[in-house]
């Protein structure tokens, strides 16, 4: 018992204590970093690279939040989450918020008490099936053995996918994306099933991606998107109006290479109030001036972090989609910054 | 004589034994061929041998070791069967330190070269020759992963000065002490920060035992026991902060601060393994002799938590730690997930201990009980200094065996999310560069578990022979 | 009596509680009965207040609402629709499957390994030795994985044996990389079912016993009490005369004729796997996960029981084996009538302890997605509705009670090994 008493100081002295403190910006503030909860590793969305650095398009959202919060992109911890372990993570207070391709979906939102602040990715369930089995559409795949990952709504889509359209077949629970993977190479399942973001950055890492194809059916809609605890609407505004100022960048032609440019003052007032030329919206949020304006300098915007993570030159090559900003027909939209 | 035509008056000289009994030949037939059975299993123990060689043996052989990427691998192949051992020569680091900072490695590697110091006087006292050569061996490897790993030069005199005693019988036994305080020195090595805190939290020890020893001749033992342990929690709880922090305005000894998230790799499995026996030896031990009492409230908590510990497999134990140990806490209580886990671990060790010890207590001749109470002694005095010195060494092959289960056990923190080997694994092949990687990161595992668990388990037989005499 | 003089009766005095031996124990089990009861209460308090904070209060009803995932590998009736409860129930099955059919093979292997590395044969005692040092030395997650990444790469797929290029074997067995489709028993005349709890809790608890095995078991069982009658009685001609009929197919016959006739009667045959769409249909299917999983804890454990059988073998002392062969025993009675009743004592109580660890391993079902109770309630039906704190309790509670189940077997004997002792 000594020794829990003993861990029990260390980590009260060590941690400055986030006893009783009022919020998470306040936490976030005293602790000098950001906990973020990701994934414990999917390719272009969250893995470490030989040096231990976290990278990829969710990671891409950790970092705005803390380069607009604490003004350092690289002070934050990220913490691996698995299916199971993020929203207990979550709710305890471990992580300050997850970026974690989590769907949001209404007993999350409203049974597990959390607050998803906007959708940076919006994705759907899909298959994925090698061209030789002769398969062209979800329909004929009757009787067929699909491998899924656990943890997921995916697993449910795919129960009431099936028994709508009257067929069977035969579950593989498969804990990570790098072991589904495997099993569907070898062949021990036909099909492999999870967000069709992660079918194409899958197929996109095979060996011969041109002999698997994804099949037409999008069975779910799987908004995906950062969330944090409910109840802490301060924090909550702050990590909204973050990603938020990342899809404004966008639209309005703010990136991280011409951002100091327009920083010194535009004819645009929007552009303005976001890099804090003008009004003083960084105030309301309990911040300074400058948050938005770090937070896009950070990684780019939006379409930046979308084609440096998992955009259409990188191997994993996501086309835009429903992901283009409103104004090219896609889905991603920010209110106004006024 | 002469009615004989012939007698030999001298004896024969012995001819060689027949080829098939000596020599290789010899020993084949005793060995391999001696029935039909053993012929059979030479036979198929051959052809398993030679299955299992010939199949993997390329692959070995071909192993690529400079790439940086699978793809880079295939290319150099170029459709061979081959390993691409690239992989764990791009990630070695992370393998083993996990997310630990670069330029404070050398800490971890001090605190394991300095773990085997404080574990030495107890197992190998006195050293055989051999060891003594073997000890030899160790602090040269130990100096050179210090080297590797750019520690200052305080580092290496700390660890010779500590090393070279444990040669000597007389002043191994001096550095006995160390092994006391290596908990200690262990926790401030791997978190760093401010040493003052680790010094402050060793004093309330202190404080406590002056206490007791200045109230016991004025209020009595019992009385004295319960003040110095409220004295010490008190400057747990209230002191040790403030006064750590003030010594530390003064006398600054800071190591960079490493949060127990950064840990990964075999780091983490090892610091598990080694948190979870030092931290579970006091708890097991009074557990032990509460499974022992007759005091009958004492001895079925001790049961019930033993028996429930004992009865629920890990994981469980493991996904309290992810999900619910938060909630058991008061609100606002910040452990991260790996002192959360450290905590199960210590506790799902503490229950296996106690049987551990249990065992050692039962092996101890009842004369040893009727002796020590026949001296006087009060039970507490009976079990400081005749029941439990024995009753541990009896138990230190238990208590090994228990260390080897529990450091295998330590890669399932891979299934909650923590990036232990195993779950480095994961995170490795989910990557650009590796993905679709499968046996090398297994087999390479595989090979460091069997390293350390093979080496520990040999250790444990050889003090087993040791500790058997008189029969 | 009445004559003896009390002890005098001192006035109690509140130091006593310490100082008095007959009353210490008392206030020390008082002070550890406080204790452990204001632990407890302050983790309880601790709880409700996280639980308030979370805007959660605990609830299993969760667990008769419909648990909307499927499950591969079911011994009973199980669809989506169906409620966690019973999702939770198909769970538990499959981990006492797995457990039961483990500890059988771990215990056959362990028992011919550990043999085998008493053998003089040399190279059978090494090939041995290194079995047991890597199989027990390395963490048995890692084998199971490792067995999962093997069995799902090596053998052919299914495709391969539409195309030739793969052959079943014996035309009934069929090994794949989705695992292996074995030919299952069928009954054309079949009894039918009795259905248990039909109606209990949302249907959650309901199973059916094939009536065609209840019959199976009890004539085969019936055949075996007869046959030990035969046996009885030719021990009683045997002490009475001297000479023991022979009795051999006699026994051998009541028990398999009948058995076999049951079996005619039933309309006993052979379903076997064939290739139908993407899968083979028909046959037993043994997935992949439920192989990796059995086999890996199986050798992984076998390695210990190896290690058991020797030490118990080895035990027993050289003059047993001697003093036996001076009464004319013959090996195969010395082993049987001699060694192993002595071995046997030694090596079942850490036997048993090995069954415990190999079903407490079952958990680990998780690793390769075997839908044990670990993944039922305690991974799919947890993730999707968020209660950790009632799931992982009774997930805790379920391998208590097993453990608890399979320790009081071993208690049990160990008291009757202790009365055979004198």
């Amino acid at each position: 018992m000594k020794k829990t008493v003993f861990f029990g100081a260390l980590a009260v002295a060590g941690m400055a204590a986030g006893v009783a403190a009022a919020g998470t910006l306040d936490d976030v503030k005293a602790r000098g970093k950001l906990n973020c909860g990701v994934s414990t590793g999917l390719v272009g969305f969250a893995a470490p690279d030989a040096n231990g650095n976290w990278e990829g398009f969710d990671v891409g959202v950790c970092r705005a939040v803390a380069a607009a919060v604490l003004g350092d992109p690289t002070a934050i911890e990220f913490v691996p989450t698995t299916g199971k372990t993020r929203f207990t993570a979550l709710a305890s207070g471990e992580v300050d918020m997850l970026a974690r391709n989590t769907t949001w979906t209404f007993t999350r939102d409203v049974d597990l008490k959390f607050e998803f602040v906007g959708i940076n990715y919006y994705d759907g369930q899909g298959f994925m099936v090698p061209k030789s089995l002769g398969v062209t559409s979800a329909k004929e795949l009757d009787g067929a053995t699909i491998c899924i990952q656990t943890g997921t709504t995916t697993e449910l889509n795919l129960a009431d996918f099936f028994r709508a359209n009257n067929m069977t077949y035969e579950p593989v629970p498969i804990e990570t994306n790098a072991e589904a993977q495997q099993q569907y190479l070898a062949g021990a399942c036909d099909v492999l099933t999870t967000d069709a973001s992660g079918l194409a950055a899958t197929r996109a890492s095979f060996e011969n991606p041109q002999d698997h194809i994804i099949l037409p059916e999008i069975i779910s809609k799987e908004p995906l998107g950062p969330l944090v605890r409910h109840g802490d609407q301060q924090w909550g505004d702050l990590v909204r109006w973050t990603l938020n100022a990342l899809i404004s960048a966008e639209e309005l032609g703010i990136t991280s290479a011409n951002i100091d440019e327009l920083a010194k003052g535009t004819k645009n007032p929007e552009i303005n109030r976001i890099l804090g030329t003008e009004g003083d919206l960084g105030g309301m949020l309990g911040l300074d001036k400058q948050w938005a304006y770090r937070a896009i300098k950070t990684g780019g915007n939006y379409g930046e972090l979308f084609e440096k993570n998992i955009g259409e030159n990188t191997p994993i090559g996501l086309a835009r989609g429903l992901n283009a900003q409103w104004k090219d027909g896609g889905l991603i939209y920010s209110p106004p910054f006024r | 004589m002469s009615e004989q035509s012939y007698v030999r008056d001298e004896m024969l000289p012995e001819l060689p034994p027949p080829a098939t009994e000596v020599g290789i030949i010899g020993w084949m037939r005793e060995n391999l061929f001696s029935g039909w059975l053993n012929t059979i299993l030479t036979l198929i123990g051959i052809a398993i041998v030679y299955m299992a060689v010939s199949a993997a043996l390329p692959w070995f052989l071909n192993g690529v070791w400079n790439a940086n990427s699978l793809s880079e691998c295939r290319e150099i192949l170029q459709g061979k069967s081959g390993a691409c051992w690239g992989v764990i020569r791009d990630r070695f680091n992370q393998l083993m330190f996990g997310f630990y900072p670069h330029e404070e490695q050398w800490r971890p590697v001090l605190a394991f070269v300095l773990l085997l110091v404080a574990i030495a006087p107890i197992l190998f006292n006195p050293m055989p020759l051999g060891m003594k050569i073997g000890w030899g061996g160790f602090i040269l490897v130990g100096l050179w992963l210090l080297r590797l790993t750019g520690a200052p030069t305080l580092a290496y005199l700390v660890f010779l000065a500590l090393a070279l005693p444990v040669f000597h019988e007389k002043m191994a036994r001096k550095i006995l002490f160390f092994s006391a305080l290596f908990p200690f020195v262990m926790v401030w090595l791997m978190w760093g920060g401010s040493a003052w805190y680790v010094i402050s939290a060793l004093l309330g020890f202190v404080i406590g035992y002056l206490a007791f020893r200045l109230l016991e001749p004025i209020i009595g033992f019992l009385f004295s026991i319960i003040v110095s342990v409220l004295v010490a929690i008190g400057w747990w709880f209230f002191l040790t902060a403030p006064f750590a922090a003030w010594m530390a305005g003064i006398i600054p000894l800071e190591l960079t601060p490493v949060e127990s998230r950064k840990f990964g790799g075999l780091m983490l499995s090892v610091m598990l393994g080694v948190t979870g026996i030092v931290g579970s030896l006091p708890l097991g031990i009074f557990l032990a002799l509460g499974r022992q009492s007759d005091l009958l409230i004492v001895k079925s908590i001790s049961v019930g938590f033993i028996e429930f510990i004992r009865g629920v497999p890990l994981i469980t134990l493991l996904f309290v730690a992810s999900t619910l140990l938060n909630i058991f806490l008061p609100p606002g209580t910040e452990f991260d997930i790996i002192l959360r886990v450290m905590i199960m671990v210590t506790l799902f060790s503490a229950a296996y201990m106690a049987e551990v010890i249990r065992g050692g207590l039962a092996a101890l001749p009842r004369g040893q009980y009727e002796a020590a109470d026949a001296l006087g002694l009060d039970y507490w005095k009976a079990q400081r200094l005749v029941i439990m010195p024995q009753a541990l060494k009896i138990s230190i092959p238990g208590i090994v065996s228990t260390f080897i289960g529990l450091f295998k056990d330590t890669t399932l923190v891979s299934i909650i999310g923590l990036l232990d080997m195993l779950g480095l694994a994961n995170a490795i092949r989910a990557t650009t560069a590796w993905n679709g990687i499968i046996w090398e990161l297994y087999l390479f595992i595989a090979f460091v578990f069997w390293i350390f668990c093979f080496s520990m388990s040999r250790y444990s037989m050889y003090l087993e022979r040791k500790l058997q005499t008189g029969h | 009596m009445s004559s003896m003089t009390d002890a005098p009766k001192e006035p109690f005095r509140l130091s006593m509680l310490i100082y008095d031996s007959r009353f210490r124990a008392i206030t020390i089990q008082v002070v550890a009965l406080i204790a452990f009861i204001a632990g407890v209460a302050w983790i309880v308090n601790n709880t409700i207040q996280n639980l308030e904070a979370l805007g959660k209060t605990p609830d299993f009803g969760f667990l008769l609402k419909p648990a909307g995932y499927d499950i591969n590998q079911r011994l009973i009736e199980y669809n989506s629709q169906m409620t966690h409860a019973r999702a939770a129930f198909v769970g538990l099955l499959n981990t006492l499957l797995v457990a039961a059919l483990g500890c059988a093979l771990a215990t056959i292997i362990g028992i011919f390994v550990g043999v085998l590395r008493l053998s003089k044969n040399w190279l059978v005692g090494r090939l041995m030795t290194v079995y047991v040092e890597t199989l027990r030395n390395v963490p048995v997650l890692l084998w199971i994985v490792f067995l999962m990444a093997i069995i799902s790469e090596v053998p052919p797929k299914p495709a391969d044996f539409r195309s030739g290029k793969a052959q079943m074997l014996f035309d009934s067995i069929a090994i794949t990389n989705r695992g292996i489709y074995i030919p299952e028993p069928l009954f054309s005349r079949s009894l039918g079912d009795i259905t248990v709890l039909k109606g209990v809790l949302n249907d959650s608890f309901y199973f059916s016993i094939s009536l065609d095995l209840i019959v199976l078991l009890a004539v085969f069982l019936g055949g075996l009490i007869i046959s030990g009658l035969i046996k009885r009685r030719a021990d009683r001609i045997q002490e009475a005369t001297g000479e023991r009929p022979t009795t051999w197919y006699l026994r051998l016959g009541v028990v398999i004729l009948p058995t076999l006739i049951v079996l005619y009667l039933l309309g006993f045959h052979l379903g076997f796997p064939q290739l139908k769409g993407f899968n083979f249909k028909g046959g037993i299917h043994l997935r992949n996960s439920f192989v990796a999983l059995w086999i890996a804890l199986s050798l992984y454990t076998a390695a210990f029981i190896a290690e058991i059988v020797r030490s118990g073998i080895m035990a027993i002392s050289k003059g047993q084996t001697e003093a036996a062969a001076a009464l004319g025993l013959r090996s195969g009675k010395i082993m049987s009538l001699v060694i192993l009743p002595q071995a046997l004592r030694i090596i079942i109580p850490p036997l048993i302890s090995q069954y415990l660890n190999l079903t407490k391993n079952t958990s680990l079902a998780i690793a390769v997605g075997y839908m044990d109770i670990t993944g039922t309630l305690g991974g799919i039906t947890l993730n999707q509705t968020g209660r950790e704190l009632e799931c992982i309790l009774l997930l805790m509670l379920i391998y208590l009670t097993i453990s608890l189940s399979i320790s009081s077997v071993m208690n049990w004997y160990n008291e009757r090994v202790k009365l055979m002792e004198r």
